[in-house]
């Protein structure tokens, strides 16, 4: 079986139905795929087992990179490319500096965690999604199960381990 | 976890304020009352008469030194109480949940206004001349060479009704409204939480909003007027809009500090079992971003009054900066409050363990204790100033005694507000 394409899907009626049956499907061995919700179940990513993004990170180093721009090109401005006495301050006066550095930073951190999002959750403009099932946008969670990362399992064992864990419908879905 | 399941704690768990911890407290105590008598001895026999020789200048004495140091630990510890007050009144106004089990611990903290407030007056009333450069009546005697036209504009400010030079009713009374004020509001919040803790239902907690909305709006205006009373009428010249502000955030971080300190302390005690990382992680969010919020008033005061220049706003800053005592200070105090709180806690696991939250909340107490001694020494001591044993055992002798007053309170009631109708919520609390 292809990777990626032949999937089984559990549909969910009730947020906490859903958690208790990502842990009871989880603890019988099956790997899930993805859970798809209509909004963010709080405490779906735990159970799932998700470790934390690390989005933080760059955020900080487009941040750092933000401040480094904005300090240097104040600099070559201000001391080499066109110097001006402001004020009667040196022409490198670090305070002046303080705000146009802060605002880069929060500029290309904001910039920087938006573009590193965009990209590593392919969500990239000419991306065509996938959809398991429409639903997922309105009233109901959809647990999507990769058949080929679970080879190991008899499929019958997987749909009855979905129905007993409170899913209202288990199909299949397969993918081009 | 969103697992809603049933939730057990030891809601009347009471805090036991053990011989151990009263014994480790007064031995802070006694080891500040140590070095601030040595410190006063070294400024007996110090001698800085020199300066005194120059004209329209008083000779300096030892005991403006030990006034200085009473007053700055007088307006820190004052204000670390009233935060504590203020932040369980916001918690109410903001109809917050997942701080209940932990607001007693806050306005447990308001137990030393009272006795703050006695100090307050107490200081002023025997070091006034020492302190307040505006207290001398030749200052508004058009007759005097010590004539001051500015400060007999501002005259009005501290005297009113009665004569420019006289006695400050105006200023006295606004020191004893506020701190009764904000007695009252204690003692109002404390007897709703205790009326609740009998009868339950959520009747008191919005008899509770109600009354922290009023002590909100009171707190906004008195916070702001004591810091220019206590604290910007030192530099009786000098004025800064944002003052109250600056002092205010001081405070607030100062209280945040501690009111995390407290609940990191119960709960390696063994108390406050439902107070997990959560909550702390909460704390920590609090404690770093109000350090931020300090550093940006402080740049804003600082960069304005650099940027524009006026001689009569900048000697505030030359004052410390030029100054040899304290110029150094002015960058421990930015290296503590902002540099050191940024970098530690900005990190999630910084802030949801103890172990960082534990020194970067101490460190920070100490370093808005050395930003209240920047605010008040270049204008009361001048060149005489400094952070030495007499500055260091008072800041050890006031503290413990406010650590000994403040738990002491915490003993006196339940450490949990029982009946609190946002317990559940917080026990679920997950972010």
């Amino acid at each position: 079986m292809e990777r990626d394409t032949h999937f089984i899907l559990g549909v969910y009626d009730d947020e906490d139905v859903l958690l208790h049956a990502v842990e009871k499907v989880r603890g019988s061995g099956v790997k899930i795929h993805e859970v798809y919700s209509p909004y963010p179940v709080h405490g779906l990513e735990h159970v799932l087992g998700y470790k934390r993004s690390k989005l933080p990170i760059a955020a900080f180093l487009f941040g750092m990179l933000g401040t480094s721009l904005a300090l240097t090109m104040q600099l070559y401005m201000m001391k080499f490319d066109w110097p001006m006495i402001i004020g009667g301050k040196d022409f490198a006066a670090f305070p002046d500096f303080v705000p146009v550095s802060f605002e880069m930073t929060v500029l290309l951190a904001a910039f920087g965690m938006v573009g590193v999002f965009l990209i590593t959750s392919n969500l990239k403009p000419w991306a065509q999604p996938r959809i398991f099932d429409v639903r997922s946008t309105d009233d109901k969670h959809i647990m999507a199960i990769d058949l080929a990362n679970n080879s190991s399992v008899d499929l019958d064992k997987i749909t009855e381990i979905l129905n007993e864990s409170g899913a209202t419908e288990v199909n299949k879905k397969s993918f081009e | 976890m969103a697992h809603h399941g049933e939730h057990h704690y030891n809601l009347d768990q009471r805090f036991d304020f053990t011989a151990s911890i009263k014994k480790s407290i007064l031995t802070v105590l006694v080891i500040g009352a140590v070095l601030l008598g040595i410190g006063v001895v070294m400024a007996m026999t110090g001698g800085h008469h020199e300066e005194g020789a120059e004209a329209g200048t008083h000779a300096f004495h030892w005991y403006e030194r030990l006034y200085a140091s009473i007053w700055v630990n007088n307006v820190f510890f004052t204000g670390i109480a009233i935060i504590g007050v203020f932040f369980f009144a916001i918690q109410f106004a903001a109809q917050a949940g997942w701080s209940a089990p932990i607001i007693r611990v806050m306005l447990s903290l308001g137990s030393w206004l009272p006795i703050a407030g006695v100090l307050m007056l107490a200081t002023f009333f025997v070091a006034n001349h020492d302190l307040f450069h505006w207290t001398h009546s030749y200052l508004f005697d058009k007759n005097d060479p010590h004539y001051d036209k500015i400060i007999d504009g501002k005259g009005a400010f501290f005297f009113w009704p009665m004569e420019k030079g006289t006695f400050p009713v105006f200023y006295i009374a606004r020191m004893v409204i506020f701190f009764g004020f904000w007695v009252f509001f204690f003692n109002k919040f404390k007897q709703i939480s205790a009326q609740e803790d009998q009868l339950g239902g959520s009747s008191h907690w919005f008899k509770m909003r109600s009354w922290s909305a009023f002590f909100l709006i009171f707190f906004a205006v008195s916070s702001s007027i004591s810091a220019w009373d206590w604290v910007m009428s030192i530099d009786t010249h000098w004025f800064s809009t944002l003052f109250g502000w600056y002092v205010f955030a001081s405070w607030f971080v100062s209280g945040l500090s501690a009111i995390t300190l407290i609940v990191l302390f119960l709960k390696g005690k063994g108390y406050l079992e439902m107070v997990n990382e959560n909550h702390v992680h909460d704390l920590g969010k609090f404690v770093f971003g109000f350090s931020i919020f300090w550093t940006y008033l402080w740049f804003s005061q600082f960069l304005l009054i650099y940027y524009a220049n006026i001689p009569e706003e900048s000697v505030y800053f030359i004052e410390r900066l030029e100054s040899d005592i304290y110029g150094p200070f002015v960058f421990v105090n930015l290296g503590l409050n902002f540099f050191l709180p940024f970098l530690v806690l900005m990190t999630r696991d910084a802030k949801r363990h103890g172990v960082f939250l534990k020194l970067v909340c101490t460190i920070l107490l100490v370093g808005h204790w050395i930003d209240f001694t920047l605010m008040v020494q270049p204008g009361t001591l001048g060149h005489n100033g400094g952070i030495g044993l007499l500055e260091v055992g008072m800041f050890l002798v006031y503290g413990s005694a406010v650590t000994f007053v403040v738990l002491g309170a915490l003993a006196k009631r339940n450490l949990i507000a029982k009946n609190h109708p946002m317990l559940e919520e917080s026990y679920n609390h997950h972010i």
